[in-house]
């Protein structure tokens, strides 16, 4: 098997070849990832990646705090899916409490990871595109996506780091007109989506810039772990919305982009295909968002309403438990994983009946899809490996963590 | 939803094709079996989780072809300390399982993955890097996300949340 050679130690003074380094400050390198390059000319002769330069010791911190205190920290993991994060994280805890979620939430939550997937996609089409020398792109994901984070802050406050999410439900019921301006967007977004095939999809030095560039075949994808759009432009079919559902997405009707090619092409359109879905999706949870409560019927674990901490001495108490001593989550482990705009997102929790997790981990997309740089790039031309970066879409917050 | 206690009885569990496929290869591979929370773990002999998981990926009943995850979990001052977590999914069957392997304090090492999965090579480098767990047979074993010349490793439980000062 080919795919088996060592990780390279890459030293200068070889004679034909010459050391490159690339970032850590490197515009097209999405935050702060460096990577050496061993080239002839403009061959790519081997390649490295080197991380670790974002690391923040999250998944220390969160053995720190209680349950509830971890979900803000989960959204700075992955800054442009923080509430992939928020969800996979509560998705895990509720699953140790065993915790019964009502339909309202779970739509709701399926409306949001579908917005954030939107917002994440948009970040990436524009940067992968202005790497590769398509500037106007970026300006036009960008208003788009400026609008999604405008309905972010109406939601939740907060433009990025979200924390919308709660174990046992939602933070705070949608504001008046929220759901208006979801549907307007819906409305409004295809033909956006159309704009922006029209600068790339058919232009030809956008497909001379992707076409057959960075290969990767199917079996080296599994092996090296890949997953998201990353594994299905190799072929691969899974989707773990569809194949594994949670949260209540069982209840829509959508398609899983997969491309044959396995080139920055084929990632690039399952990228862009994928936001055509995620817009039906939406409109799907708008057309039938259950009514009634947005929390669950779990006074010792669920924050009570502000207005029954003024007239409930119950709630009051409850209220003060939870904020001082947070709330004891039956000893066990589990292991949950979600379909973040990357791959999957993986929240590993294991509790040891206290009201602090024992030990929380996140199986990072990015970490494993960045292991296939190599693969892709060694043999290829130097300014393949920008486009090689910008297809796999990383978030260097998510690998570091 | 009241939870089901776990259940971690062999007999009750030997009809998961994975747990069948390792008692039948070798019946001193599979140490423990629990199912909880509709998560199926199998705790494996350490000396042969490599041959567990090629075996598990090979075997078309099982088809554990993608491996999702490797973590560690520390559980000082308890002892065996480690346990290494191999989280397994199968592609074609939409299934997953996990594997645990129990490691003493001692000389924590394992061997690695890498060649039944090269995507192995960064979570074991984590696991390294943060639990000071040895993957023998890898290929590159360097600190990962720390610092070359940092010591100790940040997420044991005997290294303090602020760090040593």
């Amino acid at each position: 098997m080919a795919h088996l050679t060592a990780t390279p130690v890459l030293e200068p003074g070889q004679d034909r070849t010459m050391i490159l380094n690339m970032g850590p400050q490197h515009p097209s390198t999405h935050g702060v990832l460096r990577v050496l390059l061993e080239i002839d000319g403009e061959t790519v002769v081997r390649i490295m990646p080197d991380i670790g330069f974002l690391h923040t010791g999250i998944e220390k911190t969160c053995e720190a705090k209680f349950y509830q205190q971890v979900v803000p920290l989960t959204d700075r993991i992955d800054y442009l899916c923080p509430m992939t994060n928020n969800l996979c994280y509560v998705l895990a805890v509720e699953k140790l409490l065993g915790l019964e979620i009502p339909p309202k939430a779970q739509w709701m939550r399926v409306l949001m990871n579908e917005l954030t997937r939107i917002n994440s996609h948009l970040v990436w089409l524009g940067t992968h595109a202005m790497d590769i020398g398509a500037l106007t792109v970026f300006l036009y994901c960008f208003r788009e996506r400026e609008e999604v984070l405008k309905m972010f802050e109406m939601i939740s406050g907060q433009r990025m780091m979200t924390s919308y999410f709660r174990i046992g439900g939602l933070a705070l019921e949608p504001p008046l007109g929220f759901f208006e301006r979801v549907r307007e967007f819906a409305g409004r977004f295809p033909e956006k989506v159309d704009e922006y095939e029209n600068l790339l999809t058919g232009n030809p030095i956008w497909g001379m810039r992707t076409k057959g560039v960075a290969r990767m075949t199917a079996e080296d994808a599994i092996a090296l772990g890949a997953s998201g759009p990353t594994l299905r432009g190799s072929g691969v079919d899974i989707d773990l919305r569809r194949d594994m559902p949670y949260s209540g997405y069982e209840n829509f009707k959508f398609k899983v982009p997969v491309a044959q090619e396995g080139d920055v092409f084929a990632r690039y359109m399952c990228r862009v295909m994928e936001l055509r879905e995620s817009i039906k999706i939406v409109q799907q949870a708008l057309d039938g968002m259950p009514e009634g409560p947005i929390k669950a019927d779990a006074p010792g674990i669920v924050l009570p309403d502000r207005e029954k901490m003024k007239t409930q001495m119950e709630a009051l108490i409850y209220h003060f438990k939870i904020i001082t001593e947070g709330f004891a989550v039956p000893a066990g482990e589990v292991y949950q994983a979600v379909e973040s705009p990357r791959g999957e997102m993986g929240y590993y929790v294991v509790s040891d009946g206290t009201a602090k997790p024992y030990r929380v981990h996140m199986r990072a997309a990015c970490l494993a899809n960045l292991q296939t740089l190599p693969k892709m790039c060694e043999g290829g031309l130097i300014a393949d490996v920008v486009a090689a970066i910008g297809s796999i879409d990383i978030v260097l917050g998510e690998i570091d963590r | 939803m009241a939870l089901a206690p776990a259940i971690t009885d062999l007999e009750q569990l030997k009809g998961h094709p994975a747990v069948a496929r390792l008692l039948a290869w070798n019946p001193a591979s599979v140490t423990g079996v629990k199912f909880d929370r509709d998560e199926m773990t199998i705790y494996v002999d350490h000396a042969c989780i490599r041959e567990a998981c090629a075996l598990l990926r090979d075997d078309a009943e099982c088809a554990f072809n993608f491996l999702s995850d490797i973590t560690c979990v520390d559980w000082y001052p308890a002892e065996p300390r480690f346990e290494v977590i191999y989280h397994l999914l199968s592609i074609p069957k939409k299934e997953r399982v996990r594997l645990k392997v129990r490691l003493d304090s001692a000389s924590p090492a394992v061997e690695s993955l890498c060649s039944v999965w090269p995507g192995a090579n960064y979570f074991e480098r984590e696991v390294f890097d943060l639990f000071g767990i040895r993957f023998t047979g890898h290929p590159y074993l360097r600190r990962l996300l720390m610092p070359e010349d940092w010591e100790g490793h940040p997420l044991r439980k005997d290294y303090p949340v602020e760090g040593y000062r």
